[in-house]
């Protein structure tokens, strides 16, 4: 871990204008900011733990936990919302037996939820890793997940 | 290669393809077609054709705007005018090809129209369509019709020789002709763009920045993802002629990281304008340097406040500058003047500067200039993007571009500007789009979500979920923003929850000039738009919440109830096995029953209930009991 987190902050120079890319760019190889880069990134830019910290946690994009092993991101943009979004984060929340922001125990399953994912004429839909499930219903929800609930 | 011969070899390469003996296929896929599933047929295309041994050039392209329709795909047959086919899917690919590549049926049942003047029968030319009729397309023209990945496109396409012209201009002579476009930020704002590059031009320092905000964070709106992704270049040109108005060598693009093919199309197209001397050092040979630099946002509303932008640029939270602020044109990145406008302006310039402020300003009302860019979403037939005159009405917008409500269901309001806007009712479809007119309605131009809404959104429910947006984005500093919204937004869920007081509505609206008077910064005075609009134009549905316990539009959950219709019920058990919470009970073959104090209306039951029975209704209000 060390060797990889140094190798990815050897690539930016350490300045301030750099820690959101530098941010960025751990969390992109790493899948998330685990204490010990977070830590190193402070040393590498000469900024306290505490600034780098709160820049981290001031962005949305930035997660302090590992991530599960597929994504599921309920879309909550207005088009979603006013074509039901609440209830199909509902439902995907009762299936996979977690809330917002959470990951099921056996690391399957990571729940987010998404300002927008950007094909609103095929609200409300949910993102799963790559791929959008569209017009969905709380029915299709429960199809799709009936048949990949891990237990 | 001098100037001369990039354009030449562009037009070539351009001709060629549009001439060619062989058919032009084009994908749309950016990320909405992709969403719909057009990379599948990208691919199906190429495997297809390979099947069939027919030879076509197939070239991904842009989103053309309507969402509703995609995967699109655009067909130029040699000889034959190009077709627009809508809804595509990898079945329909192999018949297109059979039948209309092969044999020489065009299909015109999956047809959405034709582009140029010739015609085919059966199916419309797509600028006469009603959907398409009533748009302008302008900033968005190149969208759809060339590959965002190729230069050559957009340099036969007059690209770049807005850059060339105005590099032959001197700094004032740009800045006049802007303010002849009267040309206004495409951010929402709408503050003069010709004034805003004068005080970029005259700010002193020896270095200065040019900042592009496409840091789209309303949610519902992508005008600026789908114009990156269709047509990058365009926005580059603007930059760059900026760069050279206020005498600045250095720029940046604040894009949303959650949009990595924009990103991705940015960096191509900044390497191949770097190749061909439109960007880098000495561009064109003028002695002008200028470099573009693409910082990814990571995910903060706020950061659409420019003080916010220059702070998180320098690698800083993005919190607003406490008044007084300094104009950015002055004091910006690293405290040098910064010109910082939306991706629309930015790409509006090049046209400015090419075709001349007058023909911008042909288009448009007295004090709104040119075309508005909208996301049109919600509850309307024809979702997507599309490009009107300023001044159009916004019935016109709902119900000729839009092609009105689905299901026939009727018109509740339109909401425009996000969670700093608006929302309208049916009384003021009427108004024309333009800054002036939609902020003396209440609702902002704002940077191009438009949401249409019907009789079943509730608006007590959609005014809580602007605010949950704003609150939860608020950036914390300022009192009256971050405490100012939390209260309003739990007045709002007590409401919506049924424990609305009949003092709520006042209170709310007090709490909301607080708000509006004391915050910092945009986000904060903005923030009770929603809320005050839902107040003033749909007070029933608030007194209908409160005093009456009920949600009319049959939303919010607490205020509605389901039940089983006694008459209908032929006991066939599927409700019961479907209810997540055993609130349903019954003996096969007999009438079945919801027992209210389980039930969590999530509406499980409604929708597995068979469509031949029906025996589930959802009625406003509270039911005690589960019969009726």
């Amino acid at each position: 871990m060390e060797e990889r987190i140094d190798m990815i902050l050897s690539s930016h120079k350490p300045k301030v204008a750099e820690l959101i890319p530098l941010l960025q760019h751990v969390q992109r190889e790493l899948g998330y900011l685990p204490e010990e880069a977070m830590q190193r990134i402070a040393k590498y830019t000469r900024l306290p733990e505490s600034r780098v910290y709160g820049v981290a946690s001031f962005y949305a994009q930035f997660r302090f936990t590992p991530m599960g092993k597929n994504t599921v991101m309920v879309c909550r943009g207005t088009a979603c919302h006013v074509r039901g979004a609440e209830r199909i984060l509902e439902e995907t929340e009762r299936q996979l037996r977690i809330e917002e922001g959470e990951t099921t125990e056996d690391m399957e399953y990571t729940l987010e939820t998404v300002a927008c994912i950007g094909c609103c004429a095929l609200a409300p839909c949910i993102m799963i890793n790559d791929k959008v499930e569209a017009k969905l219903t709380t029915k299709k929800v429960a199809d799709i997940f009936a048949g990949r609930k891990s237990g | 290669m001098n100037l001369d011969g990039i354009m030449q070899r562009a037009k070539e390469e351009w001709k060629a393809l549009q001439q060619s003996d062989k058919t032009l296929i084009c994908v749309g896929s950016a990320t909405c077609g992709r969403s719909a599933g057009a990379l599948d047929v990208l691919e199906a295309f190429h495997t297809e054709l390979k099947n069939k041994d027919v030879s076509a050039n197939v070239i991904e392209v842009g989103c053309m705007g309507p969402c509703y329709a995609e995967p699109l795909v655009y067909i130029v047959k040699p000889g034959r005018p190009g077709i627009c086919y809508r809804n595509i899917t990898t079945e329909k690919v192999a018949q297109l090809i059979e039948s209309y590549l092969v044999n020489d049926n065009p299909m015109p049942e999956h047809a959405m129209g034709t582009i140029g003047d010739d015609l085919v029968e059966g199916i419309p030319r797509l600028f006469d369509t009603p959907g398409f009729k009533p748009q302008k397309r302008r900033v968005f023209k190149n969208c759809g019709f060339i590959d965002p990945t190729n230069i050559n496109h957009y340099l036969a396409n007059d690209g770049y020789t807005g850059l060339v012209k105005a590099l032959g201009m001197t700094p004032d002579q740009i800045i006049e002709e802007l303010k002849t476009s009267g040309l206004r930020g495409r951010g929402g704002g709408g503050f003069p763009a010709g004034r805003k590059w004068e005080a970029g031009r005259n700010a002193l320092g020896e270095e200065k920045f040019v900042v592009c905000n496409a840091d789209e964070g309303d949610p519902g709106a992508f005008m600026d993802r789908s114009l990156i992704e269709g047509d990058p270049h365009a926005l580059l040109e603007g930059m760059i002629i900026a760069g050279h108005t206020i005498g600045a060598d250095k720029g940046y693009i604040y894009v949303r990281a959650e949009y990595p093919l924009a990103i991705k199309r940015l960096q191509i197209a900044i390497a191949q304008a770097k190749e061909k001397g439109f960007l880098g050092s000495n561009i064109l040979g003028k002695g002008f340097d200028f470099d573009i630099e693409i910082f990814q946002g990571a995910g903060a509303f706020v950061c659409g406040e420019s003080t916010a932008l220059t702070l998180s640029i320098e690698g800083k939270r993005g919190m607003p500058k406490a008044a007084p602020r300094p104009q950015t044109t002055e004091k910006g990145i690293f405290d040098k003047p910064t010109l910082l406008n939306n991706v629309k302006t930015f790409a509006s310039v090049p046209l400015i500067i090419t075709r001349g402020g007058g023909w911008f300003a042909s288009v448009g009302t007295e004090k709104s200039k040119g075309t508005a860019v909208f996301a049109l979403t919600g509850k309307v037939e024809n979702c997507g993007l599309i490009e009107v005159p300023m001044g159009i009405t916004l019935r016109e917008i709902v119900y000729d571009v839009g092609g009105g409500i689905p299901l026939g269901k009727k018109f509740k309001a339109v909401q425009t500007g996000g969670p700093s806007g608006g929302c309208l009712p049916a009384s003021l479809l009427d108004t024309p789009v333009d800054y002036d007119s939609l902020n003396a309605a209440g609702a902002i131009m704002g940077s191009g979500g438009m949401v249409v809404m019907d009789e079943e959104t509730c608006m007590v429910d959609v005014a809580r979920y602007f605010l949950d947006f704003t609150q939860k984005e608020s950036c914390g500093q300022c009192v009256p923003c971050s405490l100012g919204t939390k209260q309003m937004l739990d007045i709002l869920k007590d409401i919506t929850q049924g424990r609305g007081r009949p003092t709520d509505v006042e209170l709310l609206v007090e709490i909301a000039e607080a708000v509006k008077d004391g915050s910092l910064c945009g986000l904060g005075k903005s923030a009770p738009n929603p809320v005050l609009t839902a107040i003033r134009y749909f007070q029933e549905e608030y007194e209908a919440h409160i005093n009456e316990k009920r949600c009319l539009a049959k939303v919010c959950k607490a205020l509605i109830s389901y039940y089983i219709l006694q008459d209908k019920c032929k006991g066939c058990g599927i409700c019961l096995k479907s209810c997540p919470v055993e609130a349903i009970t019954g003996e096969k073959k007999e009438v079945h029953y919801i027992d209210q104090s389980k039930c969590i209306r999530c509406g499980m039951c409604l929708e597995k209930c068979p469509t031949k029975f029906s025996a589930i209704e959802c009625i406003p209000g509270q039911l005690n009991d589960g019969g009726e």
